[in-house]
């Protein structure tokens, strides 16, 4: 743990956060500054998630898997979600909650030498079906597999 | 001041298995306190995973990835003592960075 | 018609007999897919984010005396952690008490780092970032450091077993607005509150399942919970009167389950629903 450089960061006032990490030499080379996708984030379906991503309609594809996903959750604050991806090319998986306010939960984009596959924790509002789409050589493939959400017990 | 990460990268066959623990709120904006007040969205909205300086991982967040996030993934090559770095940024801008050595 | 009425209950019973298939299978799936989902959380515990602050806070001075936990016993010598938990609750002679774990790490900081006892106790049963709570950070590093270890609390010893014998008095005592005892929803097996099963804490293997699995990660509170939480909870469901942090009731009921946990290897910190 460094504290001088996060010290520095504290210090650093004006200048934006982005900069600063760039000139302490913590972003690689000829990395881009961080983007968030803001519209992507705010989207109710699949077809203006698509829109925000400037991608086409996706193709149903079995080659996207999902691991250690289960079919019931019993809490649907934490939610396990496995992807794999066997599509060739795949450059970004991404996971989609349908019944979620806002569909998208997060977008991983995989360079070459990284294996298409992740697990993460994701939150469900309710029972919905859950997206996984993946972008392989510019194209847009997905599958989705339905997860019911048990709120559980009272309390303790 | 947010707490470290809780990082594990182990060498499995020609990959690096990583393994991360983040601690974060993710508060989602969509709650309400008890005096009926909407409780601001507070989240990550950028991790990215550098081994010798080329990125290994880059992800956007939304609000709902869980509290305190967990993220699994492989990469190919590492080899045991070689560090990766792993940063995350929230919408509030406040920021965390750290190392872990591959095992 | 007696004829027609026979069939009548006949075909009925087949309808309930195959309804009862129906809902065991059905019963037997959803409880199969829990617990998937249930392993499938095992691997990346948030407990040990709290573990990792606990450790630093162990290891650094704190405290109007500026005092590390070096010099903190926890019934294995000063400074020692190690297998610590798995023989708690235990009697410190410094204290002239029995104490679990929290009531000693508390004794701790307002004996040794010079903290009051409400300045020690203000955090306890965190909430986010809000409540950060210290106590429940410093309880996830000492029993992660007993994982593996049998559960030997020291029934011999009179004053624990004094504490273990009123910890059993008080789990079959009936009280409260609902007239409920701790046995009421842990005396047999197969109980529940709505979909969560409860452990019958009057079976060894009920208590030791029950007992080696806290602290445990919530998730749905997404934060890390104790076993005085956990019987603080208990007490509030019951509508009992508040369970005081560290009094002797909680230690006592403490002692009783601990003690029956006896022999069983401890698993925590864990992550439960």
């Amino acid at each position: 743990m460094d504290h001088d450089r996060r010290d520095a960061l504290r210090r650093g006032g004006g200048l934006t956060l982005l900069t600063l990490v760039a000139a302490a030499g913590w972003l690689p080379r000829g990395a881009a500054a961080e983007t968030w996708n803001k519209d992507a984030f705010s989207t109710k379906s699949l077809d203006e998630t698509m829109k925000a991503l400037r991608g086409s309609a996706p193709v149903a594809s079995k080659d996207i898997v999902f691991f250690s996903t289960p079919d019931i959750a019993e809490n649907g604050a934490v939610v396990p979600i496995g992807i794999t991806s066997n599509v060739p090319k795949t450059e970004s998986i991404a996971i989609l909650v349908e019944k979620n306010p806002n569909m998208l939960s997060a977008v991983f984009d995989v360079p070459a030498g990284t294996e298409p596959s992740l697990s993460t924790r994701i939150k469900m509002g309710q029972t919905s079906n859950v997206y996984a789409l993946v972008k392989a050589d510019g194209k847009y493939f997905v599958n989705s597999k339905e997860i019911k959400v048990t709120l559980g017990g009272c309390g303790g | 001041m947010a707490d470290p990460m809780k990082i594990r990268a182990n060498v499995v066959g020609d990959s690096t298995e990583v393994k991360v623990l983040m601690s974060h709120e993710m508060e989602t904006g969509q709650r309400k306190d008890a005096q009926g007040k909407v409780i601001p969205a507070w989240f990550i909205q950028n991790v990215r995973v550098v081994h010798n300086d080329k990125v290994v991982l880059a992800a956007q967040w939304g609000p709902s990835v869980a509290k305190n996030p967990f993220l699994s993934f492989k990469f190919k090559g590492g080899a045991k003592g070689d560090k990766i770095r792993i940063t995350w940024v929230d919408n509030h801008n406040d920021t965390r960075t750290d190392e872990a050595t591959i095992a | 018609m007696p004829g027609m009425i026979r069939r009548i209950v006949a075909a009925s019973a087949v309808v309930c007999v195959f309804a009862g298939v129906v809902a065991d299978v059905f019963a037997q799936s959803t409880a199969d897919e829990i617990a998937k989902y249930r392993d499938a959380l095992q691997d990346g515990n948030p407990a040990e984010l709290w573990e990792a602050r606990g450790e630093e806070m162990w290891k650094t001075p704190r405290g109007p005396k500026h005092v590390a936990f070096a010099s903190c016993d926890l019934g294995q010598g000063a400074g020692v952690v190690k297998g610590a938990y798995a023989q708690l609750p235990r009697y410190f002679a410094d204290a002239g008490r029995v104490m679990d774990l929290e009531t000693r790490l508390v004794w701790c900081m307002v004996n040794q780092q010079g903290y009051t006892h409400a300045d020690a106790t203000k955090t306890v049963f965190g909430n986010g970032s809000a409540k950060r709570s210290d106590l429940e950070a410093l309880a996830a590093y000492v029993t992660s450091r007993s994982q593996g270890v049998k559960m030997n609390v020291p029934l011999d010893e009179p004053h624990v077993h004094d504490m273990y014998a009123l910890g059993e008095k008080m789990f079959y005592y009936r009280g409260g607005t609902h007239d409920f005892a701790c046995a009421t929803c842990h005396g047999d097996d197969g109980k529940r509150i709505r979909l969560q099963d409860l452990p019958n804490l009057t079976k060894v293997e009920g208590a030791q399942k029950a007992y080696t699995t806290w602290p445990a990660y919530r998730v749905s509170q997404g934060e890390l919970r104790t076993f005085q939480w956990r019987l603080n909870d208990c007490f509030r469901q019951q509508r009992f009167p508040e369970l005081v942090f560290g009094s002797d009731a909680s230690i006592a009921l403490t002692a009783y389950l601990a003690g029956r946990a006896n022999g069983a290897e401890y698993r925590g910190p864990a992550i439960k629903r």
